[in-house]
C-alpha cells in the first residue's frame, strides 16, 4: 500500500522538521525513496502532524455497547486525529484477566481503524483486594494497569501492585481520589458549591492520594503515573516527589485546562465529571505547568454516557464527558491561537510525550518510522455540534463552541482510516 | 413600581430588592383576604397548580394548598418518595407528564439542589421552589422577611443572627441572601462542622460562639437540628449541641436584650435547638410566621400567574 | 385632534354635590343604614367626598370604604405581568345595609361587575346602588347606574381622564386620545 502526500506542511516536533514538502509512505512506514503511485493526497493548506495518542479512553464494550463500542470509539478517535488509544478496564465485566485482554485486542484488530491498547485492571473486579494475573495480561498485550474509575484504596495493596510490576517495564496508573473525602460530592468543593448547597469534592481528596502514592513509589523505587491531575496541590506534590527522585508521570485533560468551576451550569450535567472542574487557581496552575513542560501528557478521559442518564439532574447524573473529537481543536483554538503555548508544544503533549511515557513509537517523518499521521486544516473554522460526533454519545461541555482546526485525514500504519466527511 | 416580571420563583438570589418588596406588599393584601368572611377570591380560577413534593412535608404542602385554593386555583398533588423516583419515573418525565396535562404552575420540593432550576429550563409552566436540598427555600425567606417587616417596619440595619446547622440549611441560605439584599446585618452561628468559612463570602460574620450571636441582636433565628447529623460525624451528640448552642431562657437572660425576637422555620425540636418555654414565650414570632406563609405563597402565585404558559400577552 | 374638556373644577364639584343630594333624596328614611364604598382608584376619593356632602345635608356621616377589584378582574389571564394590588378596606359589616358603590367612570361595566362579586364575598347587603361621575356609554354587560353625574357617549378610541385634587393635584374631566398605562 503506497501513499504520496504532496505539498503538505510537515510539522514534526520529534524530528524538528517544520517545512513544506512531500511524504511517501509504503507498507505502513515512511520511506525516503519515493515510488510511483496513484494514491496521492493533496496536502496544500494542510499541516501534517504525528497522529495523536490518547492514553486515557473509556470504551463501554462489553456492558454498554449502545453507549460506545469498539466501532464507534474507533471512529471517534480517528475523527479526532488519534492513531492510538488506551482503553481503561472499567467495562462490565471489567478487563481483569488475560481472556478479556485478548478480547479487546481481537476486537480492536477486527475493527482495524485505530490502535487500541488495553489497560488492565490492577485488582480483580477493580475491588482493590486481589491482584490480577498481570504477567499473563502483559503477555496478551496490556500496556498498563489501573483500577481507574476508582483509586486503589488500600495502601498495602498499592504496594503489592507496584512490587509485582517490578521488572516488567509496565506502569501502574492511579486514579487519585479518596472516596471518603469525595463523599457524595458532585462538583468542586468551595464557595460556589457552598452557595448552591451542593456537596462538593475537595481538592484534598486528590492531593492526599497523590502524596500517599508518591511516597509508596519512592519507598519501592517504582515509577508511577497519575491520571487526570486537576489541582495545584497535586502539582506541588509531584514536584516535591520528583525532587526526591521518584519517577512520576502524569496527564491532564483538555477540560481541566480549558474550564473551571465558574463554567459549571448547574442545570447541565455535561459539566459534571470526576475529578470535577476546579477553581480558577487550580486551572491557572495547570496551565503554568503545561507551559513549563512539567506535564507529561494531555489525555482526554473520554467517558461516554447515554443521553437518558446525562439528562438527569446534576446531582444524579453520572460523571464524565467525551473528548476524543474535540481535544485538538479546542486546545489549538484557545491555547495555540491565543499564544498560551506553541503549536509544537501542543503536538508534543498529544503525541510525542504520551508515547514517551509508555515506550511507544510515534509517527515521524523519518525513513522507516511508523506512518501514523494526521492532516489538519488549521484555518478551517467549525462549530462543535451534536450531529458532528462519531461517538455514540454526546456528553460534551464544548457543545456550541466555534473552533479552528479540522482533521482532514488520519493515517494509521500507512492506511487512510479517516477522511473528512466520513 | 415596575410590574413583577419573573416567570419563576427559583430562589431569593434571582430577585431584586424591588421584586422582594412587590412580593411583600402583595402578601399584605393577601393577608386581608384571609381575614374576610369569605376567604376566597376568584383570581386564579382556571389555573391548575401541581404540587410536586419529593420530600415529605405536611406544613409547607398544606400552606401552599391553602394558598392555591384561596385563589380559586385547581390543585393536584404529586407526593413521591425519592426512592420511587429512583425506581421509575425521572423528574423530567414527571414534569413532562404534567405539562401534557396542561398544568400552569408547578410547586416543587426536592432533595436535589437546583432541581427547580433544572425544571424551569425544560417545561413551559411556571416553577416555584418550595425547597431544593440545602440550596434555597425562597417562600420561607419571604415570609420571614414579611414577619420582620411587620414587627420592625424596616429591615435595613436590623441585626439578625441565624443559629444552627447552617451548612445543610436552605432556609439559612435564602434568608441570608434576602436579608443582605434588604440591608440587614447578619451573623451566622453554629458548630464549625456546620459552618465552613465559605459562608463569609456571603458578606456576613460567622462565629462558633453562641454568646457572640446573641449579644445586642434584634432577632435570633433558630434552625432545626436533625438527629441524623450525629450519625454522620457532623456532631458528637445532641447533648453537645444542646449544651453549647441551645437557645433557652438562661442564655437569653444572660446575653440577650430584653426586646429580642425569636424566630424558627418550624417544626421545633423542643428541648433541642429551642427550649419549649422560649418557643412559646412572648418573644416568639413563630406563629406569625405560619400565617404569613400562606399570604406570601398567595402573593407569589398571583404575581407569577401573569407570565404563565397560558397567558402573558401584553 | 385636541383634547376636549368635559368638566372643569367647578363642574366636578357641582356634580358631586348633586349626586349626594340624589342619594339623600332617594334614601331619606335610611341614611343611618347607608355605607358608601368606592372603587379604587378615584372611586374611593369620590366616596369620601360624597360622605362629607351627605353629612353636611343630613348631619349623619355614612361609613366610607374602598375596594380594589384587581383580584376579581375577568381579564387577568390576558393582561400579562400582574398589576400590584391595593387594599380593600370596608369599615363596617355590609349585611343588610344599603351600599352605594361609587366609581369615577362607567364604561364597559366590567369593573362594576368585579366590584359586585367582591362585595358579595364581604356580606349580604340589603341592596347595592351604583353612583358614577361620568357615564361614557359603551356597555358590554347589563349594568345600569342609579346615580349619574354626566352622561356623554365617548368613542372607544378615546380615553376619559378624571383628575381629582387629592390624587392628581387638580380637578377636571378630559376626553383625550387613548393613553396606555394610566391606572
Amino acid at each position: 500500500m503506497k501513499i504520496l502526500i504532496k505539498n503538505v506542511r510537515i510539522f514534526d516536533p520529534a524530528s524538528g522538521i517544520d517545512e513544506e514538502g512531500d511524504v511517501f509512505i509504503k507498507n505502513g512506514i515512511v520511506s525516503k525513496k519515493k515510488e510511483e503511485t496513484r494514491n496521492i493526497i493533496e496536502g496544500k493548506g494542510l499541516y501534517l502532524f504525528p497522529a495523536f495518542i490518547d492514553i486515557h479512553t473509556h470504551i463501554r464494550e462489553p456492558g454498554g455497547e449502545d453507549v460506545e463500542n469498539f466501532e464507534s470509539a474507533s471512529k471517534a478517535a480517528v475523527a479526532g486525529g488519534y492513531s492510538t488509544i488506551f482503553m481503561m478496564p472499567n467495562t462490565e465485566p471489567p478487563i481483569d484477566n488475560d481472556g478479556m485482554v485478548r478480547f479487546v485486542v481481537k476486537r480492536a484488530r477486527d475493527v482495524g481503524l485505530v490502535k487500541i491498547y488495553p489497560v488492565g485492571a490492577a485488582t480483580i473486579g477493580r475491588r482493590g483486594e486481589r491482584l490480577t494475573d498481570m504477567r499473563a495480561m502483559i503477555q496478551c498485550g496490556c500496556i498498563g494497569f489501573s483500577d481507574d474509575g476508582s483509586p486503589v484504596k488500600n495502601p498495602r495493596i498499592l504496594r503489592r501492585i507496584l512490587e509485582y510490576l517490578k521488572g516488567t517495564g509496565i506502569k501502574f496508573i492511579e486514579h487519585p481520589e479518596d472516596p471518603e473525602l469525595s463523599s457524595d460530592g458532585s462538583m468542586n468543593e468551595g464557595s460556589l458549591s457552598n452557595k448552591l448547597g451542593v456537596p462538593g469534592i475537595p481538592w484534598v481528596s486528590e492531593a492526599s492520594v497523590v502524596i500517599r502514592d508518591i511516597l509508596i513509589a519512592e519507598y519501592l523505587s517504582s515509577p508511577i503515573h497519575f491520571a487526570h491531575i486537576s489541582t495545584e496541590a497535586s502539582l506541588d506534590l509531584i514536584q516535591f516527589g520528583r525532587k526526591r527522585g521518584v519517577k512520576i508521570t502524569f496527564e491532564v485533560t483538555p477540560h481541566h485546562l480549558l474550564l473551571d468551576e465558574d463554567n459549571v451550569k448547574i442545570t447541565d450535567s455535561n459539566f459534571k465529571m470526576n475529578p470535577p472542574l476546579r477553581s480558577k487557581r487550580d486551572r491557572k496552575a495547570l496551565i503554568k505547568a503545561l507551559k513549563k513542560g512539567f506535564v507529561n501528557a494531555i489525555a482526554t478521559d473520554h467517558a461516554p454516557h447515554p443521553l437518558y442518564k446525562k439528562e438527569l439532574e446534576f446531582s444524579l447524573a453520572p460523571f464524565g464527558v467525551i473528548g476524543l473529537e474535540t481535544a485538538f481543536s479546542t486546545l489549538y483554538t484557545e491555547f495555540v491561537r491565543k499564544g498560551v503555548i506553541g503549536l509544537n508544544e501542543l503536538i508534543e503533549y498529544m503525541s510525542v510525550k504520551p508515547a514517551g511515557i509508555f515506550d511507544l513509537k510515534t509517527g515521524m517523518v523519518r525513513d522507516g518510522a511508523p506512518a501514523d499521521f494526521v492532516l489538519i486544516d488549521l484555518k478551517k473554522k467549525w462549530k462543535i455540534t451534536e450531529d458532528r460526533f462519531h461517538s455514540l454519545s454526546r456528553n460534551s461541555p464544548f457543545l456550541g463552541w466555534d473552533v479552528y482546526g479540522r482533521v482532514v485525514y488520519t493515517i494509521v500504519e500507512g492506511k487512510v482510516v479517516y477522511k473528512e466527511g466520513d | 413600581m415596575e410590574r413583577f416580571k419573573q416567570k419563576h420563583l427559583l430562589g431569593i438570589e434571582e430577585l431584586s430588592r424591588d421584586e422582594i418588596d412587590s412580593i411583600l406588599d402583595t402578601a399584605i393584601i393577601m393577608k386581608s383576604v384571609l381575614e374576610r368572611r369569605i376567604k376566597k377570591v376568584p383570581t386564579l380560577r382556571g389555573i391548575t397548580v401541581a404540587n410536586l413534593f419529593f420530600e415529605p412535608s405536611t406544613r409547607t404542602l398544606n400552606s401552599f394548598l391553602i394558598a392555591e385554593r384561596r385563589l380559586s386555583a385547581d390543585t393536584i398533588n404529586v407526593s413521591k418518595s425519592f426512592s420511587s423516583v429512583l425506581k421509575g419515573e425521572t423528574l423530567l418525565d414527571t414534569a413532562r407528564n404534567l405539562e401534557a396535562m396542561r398544568v400552569d404552575m408547578v410547586v416543587i420540593r426536592h432533595s436535589v439542589p437546583c432541581s427547580p432550576h433544572y425544571l424551569a429550563e425544560r417545561i413551559s409552566a411556571s416553577v416555584i421552589n418550595a425547597g431544593d436540598g440545602a440550596h434555597e427555600h425562597p417562600t420561607q425567606a419571604l415570609l420571614d422577611m414579611l414577619t420582620l417587616r411587620e414587627k420592625f417596619g424596616n429591615i435595613e440595619g436590623l441585626k439578625v443572627s441565624i443559629i444552627g446547622d447552617i451548612l445543610h440549611s436552605r432556609v439559612a441560605r435564602s434568608l441570608t441572601i434576602g436579608l443582605l439584599k434588604k440591608g440587614a446585618d447578619v451573623i451566622l452561628c453554629g458548630p464549625p462542622t456546620f459552618l465552613p468559612e465559605w459562608f463569609e463570602d456571603y458578606g456576613v460574620k460567622i462565629t462558633y460562639n453562641l454568646k457572640d450571636a446573641i449579644v445586642d441582636r434584634d432577632v435570633i433565628y433558630v434552625l432545626r437540628i436533625q438527629r441524623e447529623r450525629q450519625d454522620t460525624a457532623f456532631l458528637p451528640s445532641l447533648r453537645e449541641y444542646i449544651r453549647y448552642y441551645s437557645v433557652n431562657r438562661d442564655v437569653l437572660n444572660r446575653y440577650a436584650r430584653k426586646d429580642v425576637i425569636i424566630m424558627h422555620p418550624g417544626p421545633v425540636n423542643r428541648g433541642v435547638e429551642l427550649a419549649p418555654d422560649v418557643a412559646d414565650g412572648p418573644w416568639s414570632l413563630i406563629l406569625h410566621q405560619v400565617t404569613n406563609g400562606i399570604a406570601v405563597r398567595m402573593a407569589i402565585l398571583y404575581l407569577l400567574s401573569g407570565i404563565g404558559s397560558s397567558g402573558g400577552v401584553e | 385632534m385636541g383634547n376636549k374638556k368635559l368638566l372643569d373644577r367647578d363642574g366636578v364639584r357641582e356634580l358631586i354635590g348633586s349626586l349626594a343630594s340624589d342619594i339623600v333624596n332617594r334614601n331619606r328614611k335610611n341614611i343611618k343604614n347607608i355605607c358608601i364604598i368606592g372603587i379604587r382608584n378615584r372611586g374611593d376619593i369620590l366616596a369620601e367626598r360624597l360622605a362629607k356632602y351627605i353629612y353636611k345635608e343630613t348631619g349623619i356621616k355614612p361609613p366610607v370604604g374602598a375596594i380594589d377589584i384587581t383580584l376579581y378582574r375577568d381579564d387577568l389571564t390576558t393582561i400579562g405581568p400582574r398589576p400590584l394590588i391595593g387594599p380593600s378596606e370596608i369599615p363596617c359589616s355590609i349585611d343588610n345595609r344599603i351600599v352605594i358603590l361609587v366609581d369615577d367612570v362607567l364604561y364597559t361595566g366590567r369593573t362594576v361587575r368585579a366590584a359586585l362579586d367582591e362585595l358579595v364575598d364581604f356580606g349580604r347587603p340589603l341592596r347595592i346602588e351604583l353612583a358614577v361621575l361620568v357615564d361614557r356609554g359603551g356597555r358590554e354587560l347589563p349594568i345600569c347606574p342609579d346615580y349619574v353625574g354626566i352622561k356623554e357617549d365617548v368613542d372607544k378610541s378615546l380615553n376619559v381622564a378624571v383628575y381629582l385634587e387629592e390624587l392628581d393635584g387638580e380637578e377636571g374631566v378630559i376626553v383625550k386620545k387613548e393613553e396606555y398605562g394610566k391606572v
